[in-house]
């Protein structure tokens, strides 16, 4: 039971650490907010009649995927910043399992990353983007997958990692390329076969397709945008979750004591 | 008294270091007792107690706190420990009582709610008399970032004792803190182990505070170089001599070396007592004196002594 306290303790904190800290509640908003509002909207301005279809909806659908991915990725990766300094040092220190560190993190960057895909939604009804109930209400469902989806894989990046500077220094690296390989604003519909196969290698493009694969469901432009289909993504990211985090926690625990 | 912290033959070895950080030492530390690890940086305290504090595993070697073993049952080491950071371990953004509340889950002390007023009474008992004795009853609802330096070390004292651990881990607890803080800060654990009877385990820079100590090991590249209590450690090493000084210097000069008394100029004129006397000297001296200071050892005096000693030592091999 105190197992369970914990990782409620430990998910609770997270949550109340953004809330507390509007300065940091604002700046994540502000990248979604430029990509939507400009990006979205000067691309369908000038290019929305050649693709055929509405850029706006495709770049915020991009966006809602690619916000939750990345931050319960990256919230799972400052794990290893973590245990250096504030409160995260006694998390450590405490009788309480390694796993239930992992788990109790998975849950709160998840609840931090859902109330940024709050906001981007706002932002979208703002840009002008009209939503069905049936796309608002799946919007839920899918983002928590999207988050636990990334929250593995930020797991399974951090068990590889040594130090911050590393997680630093990894983002250009293995975060940036997929904003372009998963097309988050950009369609990768038609690739050159090298690209194509980093596009397929990239978790988050599976991401963006399944939170199209919903909210493009029953549309006319579905055939246009959606690359593989909801299903097979799911079903992608439901194996891959299982095996980031449990290859990526063993690992984590395992090499967290052993410097 | 039986021993609380056992350790046997603790070996450090970092990926891909040639030297070990730690190499070879054991100690014992009896319970009830104030002991203090000191030592350059890079000499081996930080890598040492974090093995204690089961966040890094030895390479060899063996330790045993609260009879648990560290490697098998570190969980259990856990929960009989408790640990002052050298980096504050507070949430800034977060209040002293929500400090105090995760920490008390963490352990196992109280069950998880989300606000105070949900938590069981005792719980909120146990905070009111806490805060109370901090004298912070209507800060404690305010983000940590509004105490001062001095008031959130105690608040993470306080809530180290929260789950009553054996053995408090200190590691540099008044680094960064102004003088009347680190002094109310020390009352304060005075206060506490005089109460508690917890075994006090402290790394620090500051050298008065291991004065008070029971115990001192001086480790340097990941050996013991020196221990035993402060007396004892200062009473092998410390040099002894007297500091005297004249108006006449050039004559004071000359009749020392009349008198073959070894001296240097520090500016003034310090005398290697040999084993001889203040008395004995100053009574040969006929030059007119207008300083006679002697020397009381201090552990900072013995302290830079035997690192020196150590570091020549290491130079030569």
């Amino acid at each position: 039971m105190t197992e369970i306290y914990a990782v409620l303790t430990i998910a609770y904190r997270d949550l109340a650490k953004l809330l507390r800290d509007p300065m940091r509640l604002v700046s994540t908003f502000i990248l979604p907010l430029l990509f939507i509002l400009i990006l979205g909207g000067s691309m369908q301005m000038n290019l929305g009649d050649k693709v055929g279809y509405n850029f706006l909806p495709f770049t915020f659908t991009g966006i809602f995927a690619q916000t939750l991915f990345q931050s319960a990725a990256m919230g799972l990766i400052s794990l290893i910043e973590d245990r250096e300094s504030d409160f995260s040092q006694e998390i450590f220190v405490s009788p309480i399992s390694r796993y239930t560190i992992v788990i109790g993190k998975i849950i709160g960057e998840t609840l931090v990353a859902l109330t940024q895909g709050f906001g981007i939604i706002v932002f979208g009804a703002i840009a002008g983007i009209p939503f069905s109930v049936f796309q608002l209400v799946s919007l839920l469902p899918v983002g928590i997958l999207v988050c636990l989806f990334g929250a593995s894989f930020g797991v399974i990046v951090l068990s590889n990692l040594n130090s911050q500077r590393a997680a630093n220094q990894i983002f250009p690296f293995v975060m940036l390329p997929q904003f372009f390989l998963a097309g988050v604003f950009n369609p990768v519909r038609v690739l050159p076969w090298y690209l194509d196969i980093l596009s397929r290698l990239s978790p988050m493009r599976y991401a963006v397709d399944f939170v199209r694969g919903v909210f493009y469901a029953g549309q006319p432009e579905y055939s246009q945008v959606i690359l593989q289909g909801p299903l097979f993504n799911f079903g992608l990211m439901v194996v891959l979750f299982g095996v980031f985090l449990v290859v990526g926690t063993f690992l984590f625990v395992r090499g967290e004591r052993n410097r | 008294m039986s021993a609380i912290i056992e350790v046997h033959d603790l070996v450090k070895r970092y990926r891909r270091a040639t030297v070990n950080a730690v190499d070879g030492i054991s100690f014992t530390v009896e319970a009830g007792e104030f002991f203090t690890l000191l030592g350059p940086n890079g000499a081996g305290k930080t890598t040492t107690i974090s093995i204690l504090t089961t966040t890094l595993v030895p390479t060899s070697g063996t330790a045993v706190i609260a009879g648990h073993d560290l490697r098998r049952a570190a969980s259990s080491v856990r929960r009989n420990i408790g640990i002052i950071f050298q980096q504050p371990s507070l949430d800034f953004n977060l209040s002293a009582e929500e400090n105090i509340r995760f920490h008390a889950v963490l352990y196992g002390l109280y069950p998880f709610r989300p606000t105070f007023l949900l938590m069981p009474r005792s719980y909120r008992q146990q905070v009111q008399e806490l805060t109370a004795l901090l004298e912070i009853e209507r800060e404690m609802f305010r983000p940590v970032k509004t105490f001062s330096g001095g008031m959130r070390r105690k608040l993470e004292i306080i809530r180290s004792l929260l789950h009553r651990p054996r053995v408090l881990f200190l590691d540099e607890p008044t680094s960064g803190l102004d003088p009347a803080s680190r002094r109310n800060v020390w009352e304060y654990l005075r206060k506490v182990r005089a109460e508690s009877g917890t075994t006090i385990f402290l790394t620090t820079h500051q050298l008065d505070e291991a004065e008070e100590a029971d115990t001192i090991c001086i480790i340097d590249h990941g050996r013991i170089v020196s221990y035993g209590s402060p007396d004892e450690v200062k009473a092998d090493l410390v040099e002894w001599y007297v500091l005297i000084d004249a108006e006449e210097r050039d004559r004071l000069r000359a009749e020392l070396k009349q008198l073959g008394f070894p001296f240097t100029e520090t500016p003034l004129f310090k005398i290697d007592l040999n084993g001889r006397s203040v008395q004995q000297i100053i009574q040969a001296i006929r030059t007119p004196l207008t300083l006679v200071k002697t020397h009381v050892p201090t552990l900072e005096d013995a302290y830079l002594e035997i690192v020196r000693r150590e570091e020549e030592r290491t130079l030569e091999k």
